[in-house]
């Protein structure tokens, strides 16, 4: 504790906006989560522990950020995210809101001055509830309660960024980082839209915007905690420069995944130095040649460019964790961590992309499949940190280019690859192949190109026996491991297939080739869209 | 007096009757509406209290165990100096600091916290007490434990090479099955295997324990058997009953993984508790408890069974071995409730089981949801399907043909209506309600339209099935089937109930509110609850086998109707006329030319000192059951369902989707239709988890043989809402109880697993479809490709290239559509 602290700034608590006003602790233990907070802190009981990893949801609170629109406006940005795995330093200069905040917004809209006055001494008939619970309520959406307030928050997020209600599918993905064991989920739907059926009562987001505001020009947060610092550098000079000084320091993001280290294996992180105060790593900008997205993008706004530019990456963006984590996680993160599992990988590697580390001034760039070394070890010095990743632009003038991503998994949310495949191939006008690169994640010890099927198929015609021979050649690309995911033999039947269901899609995308009729269906989402809901008798209680 | 208690008991059924009559048309008559939960208001806005949300007292010490990391061994030496001296931490709890370490519901052979042996990967060898959460469990990894190291049984089929059981084998024999599969004109030999399911409760174990005064102890426990967990502590200190008392307000979820697997921790809590002195909790983190609990059994199967060319079963023999893990636990009354339901809706003729009850060195396995239920039906809808396959016949036809005989209707000749253990059915309604299913979801027509998709999609595949559910009500020993209910109507008129059974989602408060409610004719506000505590009602039976409101709204409903006469009788002697002239209604009680009000009535009562509060019993009548010769009539009654559901397979990855479902289930005359459509799609979801994406998986071999794998929500894949069918109908079947239970309902906590097996038959039917050239058997019969369950993505694809007769290992690439 003697030690000086990095030079610019003093010691300060930690500051955040939460039940209406702003809030001061003191030093908390760096890897301290939010959830701890509230539970053991606060007394705030409504929010839930499930499973302390992020994976079921009872957790769930919703974090506002000012964000600068288009137009120079602040705007006050509400996300769902898991809080068990957040830790609460991370809230500094931020907005929380738990289960217990929201019936406050409704009480806050109403008029009626008796309501708000009943409020402390409520029985059942004026209990005081917000949209979003009272539909929960009446359609029965509850069974043993336990999951019910992440429900609660990760609809209410969904109701603060969505004025019309969503469709099915929009609403089921904004549930997807929440389980339940007991309802089968339907009349949870149908709250979400029977939400909207009531009158409206959203966040006064003002105040909160101008509290916010008012901590906008707080110093730097450091501070030291029984001998282990945090460290929440602002600008990207300041993390360079700690960055040197403190090499050994543990670089923290969305904490989706060091969150774990704490709770689960119970692992002592030293010094931490939080990346998510850094605005200008999030920055995400389209240039002439590529795209560029800030290594601390959220992981739903990296995915919300990247699905634009190309729609090869929507069953990904869609198959990605879950919504909370998306939120939480950061592109940076994910490619950084070095997962051999990590999803974001294989299509970036497919598509050429670069990974730009830093290192004090210097900036050097690497290709991506360059950066893993070997399980869980990447080509990043101790003192370098990823600054952001470049994607260049599908050069399609004379090629015809196609690309896709697939996730396999047990489960079709939230669920850990059993592999993950990704595919680009430029054809050209002869239908021989230009260009191709293909990558797997669940393959090997890092995320890898198949660099015997690539060659292979280098120059040949885009049929099918050129891919019958590139399926043999995965064999020698990839000798996969058996464990509680998949089998070292599906995981290669799997690989092989992907490349066939990539062939066979670019076909029906590509109406120059001489082929016959494909319409046939492909993928399992092509039967979910074809569902006939008119057939839906409804359930009648 | 004499002639006042005669009074009572002749007037009690009038009363009742009239009663009835006049609440069914009142304003306040509860019964079969779809009133929300009770807790509803709570769930929704965090207001709702979980143990682990009460406030702490002063004081609190937290517990964390520590587990084994060997799954079969001895401990040669456990080095604790590291927990004793990290930051927090008060005590440390091992095996002989316990009075009585044998702990087990009916042996007692789990040890609160192994001595010496560690039976499996995970077992608790000690806990710590610390002052904070964090600090128990920063402390339990600190340990230095060495093993010696025995050879594991990790699987069915090692136990069985073993003669390893934790029960003997079990064989029942029913009409010379052996000698009518011998003249069988067709038969079909074939094994199957389900995996087990982890419960995945979103709220864990947890057990809050502190002392009161003179040696006595109270227990806030997540426990669907309080009185269960008061007899284990009682044992395990030495203590007797007056002494301990448990108090459960709501469960996070139960399922079946609450009922004897929480005694382990209750026990645990209590023992440190009185060790320290202090008030300790106990909560388990989601590994730990998904490591250190009990999960569904897993079975395997092996059948041989004889039909006639029309398809009709006329013998089976079949062995059901199931993974009990290292002690009995319920596994004798699960595989008793499998043998039971092998014939789920079917006539069977003559059949002989074998059960095999398998000690493995795993966690030893208990009740969930169906309680070996599921695992008894699995096998029968499997050969069903197998069946119709080698006749080339529709598999519905060949569930209508063998449905027991429809009780009441023509076809009711008495000849086909017993089953293999002795019960005449005589609430069968199967082939009516299977028909109404089948018309209402068009499955003749969908059934042609999936075969013609599937010959024009070479990629994806679809499958149809329908399958029934038959599931007894009651539990099998016969002497659970008893419950009690204390009932306090307080002076101002509102009312305070209490009864034996336990909360945990499934809505039993709120139906009790209502049968309350319904008896006095008051609004639902007016009755509430006290949290279920054996203090209050003691003797309980666990709230398990579905039976929670059958069981406890009739113990609820006799204290009411107790109450109720008195109070009759009294405003007919201040009204001066005959107490059949009072009638109770929407808040008021008539009597004559008189009326007041439920409150001013009840305050006169309590001026005139008229007992005011009373208690209910209730025992469920007509049923028997010789446990030795597994004979009797073990359920009051049958409920009933049908599901028909179907799927699309992707057949390069076996990925699946549930596109449709439609299921018609019977809950006599509903209570709550809300609650009851809650339990119907709650069950169908969890019953699809278990037979797609829920997999359990233990390290076969190396240094972490026995390790679950799938410890955490992060690898065990419980369904979430992308996988609810994209089409979900349910519909409550026309029927009520001919059994006189509660306003003759019927109970429906379990039986709707079971319609997931409509969901486990599809898939198997698209996975048929894939074939394109038939094996045969020795006879010249057609052979259902088979499928292991769960139908992960990869069991999916090993079938498919099992039936293209190539391994999964990709040696071979086959020309593409």
């Amino acid at each position: 504790m003697s030690e000086t602290l990095h030079p610019t700034s003093a010691e300060r608590p930690i500051q955040f906006y939460f039940q209406g006003k702003l809030q001061q602790v003191e030093k908390p233990e760096p890897t301290r989560t939010v959830l701890q907070f509230l539970r053991e802190d606060c007394h705030a009981t409504g929010t839930k522990e499930g499973c302390a990893e992020g994976d079921c949801g009872a957790c769930t609170v919703v974090v506002g950020e000012l964000k600068t629109s288009a137009n120079g406006e602040q705007q006050l940005q509400l996300r769902a995210i898991n809080s068990c795995i957040q830790f609460l330093p991370t809230l500094d200069g931020k907005a929380l809101f738990s289960v217990e905040d929201i019936a406050q917004i409704a009480i806050q809209t109403d008029d009626s001055d008796q309501v708000h006055q009943l409020q402390h001494f409520t029985v059942d008939a004026v209990t005081v509830l917000h949209p979003v619970q009272k539909a929960m309520v009446e359609q029965h959406a509850s069974q043993c309660g336990f999951c019910t307030p992440g429900f609660v928050m990760s609809l209410w997020a969904m109701y603060e960024q969505h004025a019309d209600c969503p469709d099915n599918e929009k609403i089921i993905e904004y549930l997807s980082g929440n389980l339940c064991r007991c309802t089968g989920y339907r009349p949870i739907v149908e709250a979400a839209k029977a939400a909207y059926g009531l009158p409206r009562k959203t966040l006064a987001t003002q105040t909160v915007i101008d509290a916010l505001h008012s901590l906008q020009q707080q110093s730097t947060l450091v501070y030291g905690q029984h001998g282990q610092r945090f460290f929440a550098p602002k600008i990207i000079e300041d993390l360079a420069q700690l960055r040197m000084q403190y090499p050994q320091a543990r670089l923290l993001a969305g904490s989706t995944d060091v969150g774990l280290w704490i709770t689960k294996q119970g692992r002592a992180l030293g010094n931490v130095i939080y990346l998510g105060a850094v605005e200008d790593l999030k920055i995400i900008q389209k240039t002439d040649e590529d795209l560029e997205i800030g290594a601390m993008a959220s992981l739903t706004d990296a995915f919300a460019v990247l699905t634009s530019l190309h729609k090869g990456w929507t069953e990904l963006a869609r198959r990605f964790a879950s919504r909370p984590i998306q939120n939480a996680g950061t592109l940076g993160g994910n490619v950084a961590n070095g997962s051999p599992i990590g999803d974001s990988m294989p299509p970036l590697i497919v598509l050429n992309a670069r990974v730009l580390l830093q290192q004090g001034k210097v900036v050097r760039e690497l290709p991506l499949d360059e950066f893993y070394l070997d399980y869980q070890k990447t080509a990043l010095a101790s003192d370098e940190f990823v600054r952001s990743i470049k994607i260049p632009y599908p050069s399609s003038v004379d090629y015809k280019h196609h690309f896709s991503t697939y996730k396999i998994a047990k489960r079709h949310e939230q669920d850990i690859s059993a592999v993950c495949g990704a595919f680009s191939v430029y054809l050209d006008g002869q239908n021989r192949v230009q260009q191709i690169r293909m990558a797997y994640g669940g393959m090997a010890a890092v995320p890898k190109r198949a660099l015997h099927a690539e060659q292979i198929m280098l120059g040949q015609l885009w049929n099918a026996s050129t891919i019958q021979l590139a399926q043999q050649a995965l064999l020698s690309d990839f000798s996969p491991l058996s464990d509680g995911r998949a089998s070292r033999e599906y995981r290669q039947r799997i690989a092989a297939n992907l490349l066939q269901r990539f062939y066979l899609e670019s076909l029906s995308e590509n109406s120059t080739l001489n082929v016959p009729a494909n319409q046939f269906p492909r993928r399992l989402s092509d039967m979910i869209a074809t569902v006939d809901l008119s057939t839906v008798q409804g359930v009648a209680p | 007096m004499n002639q006042s208690i005669h009074q009572n008991i002749n007037l009690q059924d009038d009363i009742s009757d009239m009663h009835q009559l006049t609440a069914m048309t009142a304003k306040n008559c509860f019964i079969g509406k779809s009133i929300v939960h009770e807790s509803a208001h709570l769930h929704v806005s965090g207001t709702a209290t979980y143990i682990d949300d009460t406030l702490e007292l002063t004081g609190t010490l937290h517990a964390a165990v520590g587990l084994s990391t060997c799954a079969h061994g001895r401990i040669k030496s456990l080095d604790l100096s590291w927990v004793y001296a990290a930051a927090g931490v008060r005590e440390v709890l091992l095996a002989q600091d316990i009075p009585h370490n044998n702990c087990g519901p009916i042996i007692a052979d789990d040890p609160i916290i192994a001595d010496e042996l560690i039976s499996f990967y995970g077992q608790v060898i000690f806990v710590v007490a610390a002052d904070t959460y964090q600090q128990a469990r920063a402390a339990v990894r600190l340990a230095v434990v060495e093993y010696e190291v025995l050879e594991p049984i990790l699987s069915i089929q090692q136990a069985i090479q073993a003669q390893s059981w934790v029960l003997p084998p079990v064989e029942l024999s029913h009409n010379k099955a052996d000698k009518k599969l011998a003249k069988a004109s067709h038969r079909l030999q074939g094994s199957a295997s389900v995996g087990g399911q982890e419960h995945f409760y979103l709220e864990g174990h947890v057990s809050y324990a502190y002392l009161k005064e003179d040696h006595t102890l109270h227990v806030l426990c997540s426990t669907q058997h309080p009185t269960e967990m008061q007899h284990l502590i009682c044992h395990a200190l030495g203590y007797r009953a007056h002494q301990v008392s448990i108090e459960t307000r709501r469960m996070g979820g139960g399922f079946g993984g609450k009922e004897s697997q929480s005694a382990q921790w209750a026990c645990i809590a209590a023992l440190l508790a009185v060790k320290t002195g202090m008030p300790v909790k106990l909560r388990l983190d989601r590994d730990d408890d998904m490591v250190a609990t009990g999960k569904r059994h897993g079975f395997e199967y092996e059948w041989d069974v004889g039909f006639d060319a029309n398809g009709r079963i006329v013998g089976l023999y079949i062995q059901l071995a199931s993974n009990c893990g290292f002690s009995a636990d319920l596994s004798g009354p699960v595989n008793d409730r499998a043998i039971c339901h092998v014939d789920n809706g079917y006539y069977l003729d003559a059949v002989r089981i074998y059960s095999l009850r398998c000690k493995t060195n795993t966690v030893s396995n208990t009740a969930f949801r169906g309680f070996g239920g599921p695992q008894g039906m699995f096998p029968i809808e499997y050969i069903v399907d197998d069946i119709a396959y080698a006749l080339g016949l529709d598999p519905l036809d060949v569930r209508l043909l063998n449905f027991y005989e429809e009780t009441g209707t023509e076809m009711d000749a008495g000849n086909r209506n017993t089953t293999h253990y002795g019960t005449t059915i005589t609430d069968n309604i199967l082939p009516t309600l299977v028909s109404e299913l089948a018309e209402s979801c068009n499955y003749r027509a969908r059934r042609t339209e999936i075969a013609s998709f599937n010959v024009s999609s070479p990629i994806i595949k679809k499958g149809l099935a329908l399958t029934p559910v038959k599931f007894g009500i009651s539990f099998n020993a016969t002497l659970y089937n008893q419950a009690g209910a204390l009932i306090h109507v307080y002076s101002d008129g509102t009312v305070l109930v209490n009864h034996g059974g336990t909360e945990m989602g499934q809505g039993l408060y709120s139906k009790i509110r209502q049968i309350v409610a319904h008896e006095f004719s008051i609004p639902l506000a007016d009755v509430r609850f006290s949290a279920t505590d054996t203090s209050r009602v003691p003797n309980t039976s666990a709230t398990a086998a579905s039976s929670g409101t059958d069981l406890n709204g009739k113990a609820a409903q006799a204290a009411c109707i107790s109450i109720r006469t008195r109070l009759a009788i009294f405003a007919s002697e201040l009204a001066n006329t005959d107490v059949s002239n009072v009638c109770f209604r929407d808040g008021e009680v008539y009597a004559g030319e008189q009326h007041w009000t439920f409150a001013e009535l009840v305050l006169s009562a309590y001026y005139s000192r008229i007992q005011l509060w009373d208690s209910g019993f209730y025992k469920t009548p007509d049923i028997h059951w010789n446990p030795a010769i597994r004979y009797g009539r073990p359920f009051y009654y049958f409920a009933y369902g049908a599901a028909a559901t179907e799927v699309a397979i992707d057949t390069l990855t076996g990925e699946t989707r549930v596109l449709r479902t439609d299921i018609l289930h019977d809950v006599g005359q509903s209570i709550n239709p809300a609650i009851d459509i809650g339990q119907i799609e709650g069950g169908f979801i969890q019953g699809m988890g278990w037979l797609t994406s829920e997999e359990l998986y233990w390290v076969t071999s190396g240094v972490k043989a026995g390790h679950l794998f799938t410890h955490a929500p992060s690898t065990y894949k419980i369904p979430t809402a992308a996988d609810v069918p994209a089409i979900f109908n349910v519909k409550l079947f026309n029927n009520h109880n001919v059994e006189d239970t509660i306003h003759r309902s019927k109970a429906v906590g379990e039986p709707p697993f079971m319609l997931a097996l409509s969901v486990f038959s599809a898939l198997r039917d698209a996975v048929a479809a894939t074939v394109e050239t038939d094996v045969l058997t020795a006879d010249g019969l057609k052979q259902k490709p088979a499928l292991q369950a769960p139908a992960t993505p990869e069991n999916i694809l090993r079938a498919i290239y099992t039936i293209k007769q190539q391994s999964l290992e990709p040696l071979f690439f086959e020309s593409m559509p």
